[in-house]
């Protein structure tokens, strides 16, 4: 599994994020999916190897459009993409909320610490079926799991930005008279927005990551599942694979769409 | 703000009475850090009053109380015979740093005071040209502060400090990141700009010159705790210019000055 540090990619969060590159830069990284692409097609020459073990990257290509057309994926990757969005709304709000009373409040912060990193020290995979149990296989489960394995780091960064903070700045606030929700909305949060906007890229791609977990927990429908029913029960192991894309790419599409957002908010410094 | 005549204004004016602030000392136990200990002053409306003194002898911790950010634990100051005990909006601050919100265009950094005080965005843009042409920052109204000189951000500092038109303008060695020549540039505008406003002044500084070149009074103080040692009046005419500088008047002050400070400095 990835750990966040993996996943922090790219420019710092105070820099501006590239994404929308131009021509000259992304025909490095066409090179490079092409590379990718032409090594697994030769590992599975040289190698011998059947498609059920390492289907050449074609075939998957080929899985991958009729999966899409023929309706196999979407109504799975539907469901994914459902639990990804609500869950990583639940864990991400909550975690903005905590983050803040946990650098504000030192009473919050001695109480509360000890059980959030005893919380996070317990892999989400263990603790995936006894929710799961607790929840049933409905949406209701892959929110909690995806909202718990997101909240942590955005919570942290969240606190750390806003501890953060200027207090020089403050200070001016408080010769200004600003009242504490003035506070917050025209201090506290725009100096912190670039550690938080940092939490938030990792939660992004975590909350994928949350939402297959569930899913392989108990599911009736998800990614997750689907996995699991082209390994076994359909034994398509070329859908096994085009699964695999479809969750690589709702993961960079996440990702993408936070450093889109910081961009805006961001970048505009 | 309507420019008074000639004389003290009617309002403005500042009174310190025996001022004490003390900090608790670094462990349980440990005796407390006295900063300030019977501080008292009298700064007429409009007057420019300039504090020198040793480093860490509360002055900045003085302008703190004035400013309403820091209880004096005895004595009490007053504006127009109002007892501040929380920040004011007849009090305008530059502390030492421009502290601009980085995230803010000049413009919205200027006009920070008056959306916390909910002007609308008319009233404000309205104000914001007034303030901008009072310190010369027209035409730079976009530019963030990363894009900004040291000298331009401490304008912008000082706009922001007279958004709200205050009655009393406090500076806290406003000037002191800035090099000799800039520095004196900007005394003769703060002057200027004084001249327009009207403001009462309490200035905060390390150097002489500075000090006799702005102040109608240079009030020495005491190494920690703090209070006034001596109060050396200029009798130079307005408005001043730089030449003031080169005259004996000035060396005479300077003099007069030195000699309070070592004194203070002896004693301690």
């Amino acid at each position: 599994m990835t750990t966040p540090a993996d996943l922090a990619l790219g420019t710092p969060a105070t820099g501006r994020p590239s994404v929308g590159a131009s021509l000259g830069e992304l025909w490095p990284i066409a090179a490079a999916f092409a590379a990718f692409v032409a090594a697994w097609q030769l590992i599975v020459i040289v190698g011998g190897l059947p498609v059920y073990i390492l289907p050449p990257p074609g075939t998957v290509a080929d899985r991958f459009v009729s999966g899409w057309s023929d309706g196999t994926i979407a109504p799975h990757a539907w469901t994914t993409i459902v639990e990804v969005a609500l869950g990583f709304a639940v864990g991400a709000g909550s975690g903005l909320v905590a983050g803040y009373a946990l650098a504000r409040f030192r009473m919050v912060e001695r109480l509360a610490s000890p059980y959030l990193v005893a919380a996070q020290a317990v892999p989400i995979l263990a603790l995936a079926p006894l929710l799961a149990l607790w929840f049933g296989p409905g949406l209701l489960a892959k929110v909690i799991i995806c909202g718990l394995i997101v909240f942590f780091p955005v919570a942290i960064a969240t606190m750390v930005g806003i501890r953060s903070v200027d207090r020089g700045l403050l200070e001016l606030g408080r010769s200004l008279r600003a009242s504490r929700r003035q506070v917050l909305l025209t201090l506290e949060i725009p100096a912190a927005l670039p550690s938080i906007m940092g939490g938030l890229r990792v939660g992004a791609t975590l909350a994928v990551v949350g939402a297959i977990v569930g899913e392989w927990a108990g599911a009736d429908k998800g990614l997750g599942l689907l996995v699991n029913l082209a390994r076994g029960s359909l034994f398509d192991i070329p859908l096994l694979f085009a699964t695999l894309a479809t969750i690589a790419l709702l993961g960079i599409a996440c990702y993408l769409l936070v450093v889109l957002a910081e961009r805006h908010l961001v970048g505009l410094r | 703000m309507t420019a008074a005549g000639a004389g003290p204004r009617s309002t403005g004016r500042l009174v310190a009475a025996d001022v004490r602030v003390a900090f608790r000392g670094p462990s349980r136990g440990a005796p407390p850090t006295v900063a300030l200990d019977g501080l008292s002053l009298d700064v007429a409306g409009g007057e420019i009053v300039a504090l020198i003194g040793p480093n860490g002898c509360g002055k900045s911790t003085f302008l703190r109380v004035v400013a309403g950010l820091l209880v004096a634990e005895r004595g009490r100051v007053s504006l127009d015979d109002q007892a501040i005990t929380e920040p004011d909006s007849r009090i305008g601050l530059v502390f030492q740093e421009p502290r601009l919100l980085p995230w803010r265009s000049v413009a919205d950094n200027v006009t920070y005071p008056l959306q916390l005080a909910g002007w609308s965005r008319g009233h404000r843009n309205a104000r914001l040209a007034e303030l901008l042409d009072l310190v010369g920052l027209t035409g730079a109204a976009a530019l963030r502060p990363t894009q900004l000189s040291g000298g331009m951000r401490q304008r912008a500092a000082l706009a922001r400090a007279l958004a709200l038109s205050p009655e009393v303008l406090l500076l806290d060695e406003p000037f002191s990141a800035l090099d000799a020549l800039t520095r004196e540039r900007f005394n003769l505008e703060l002057l200027r700009l004084q001249e327009r406003t009207k403001t009462t002044v309490v200035i905060v500084t390390h150097s002489i010159p500075e000090a006799i070149f702005v102040a109608d009074r240079v009030l020495v103080m005491t190494p920690r705790p703090g209070r006034v040692a001596a109060e050396i009046r200029i009798d130079a005419p307005r408005p001043r210019k730089l030449e003031l500088l080169d005259q004996a008047l000035v060396s005479h002050a300077a003099a007069e000055i030195r000699t309070h400070l070592q004194v203070g400095e002896a004693v301690a």
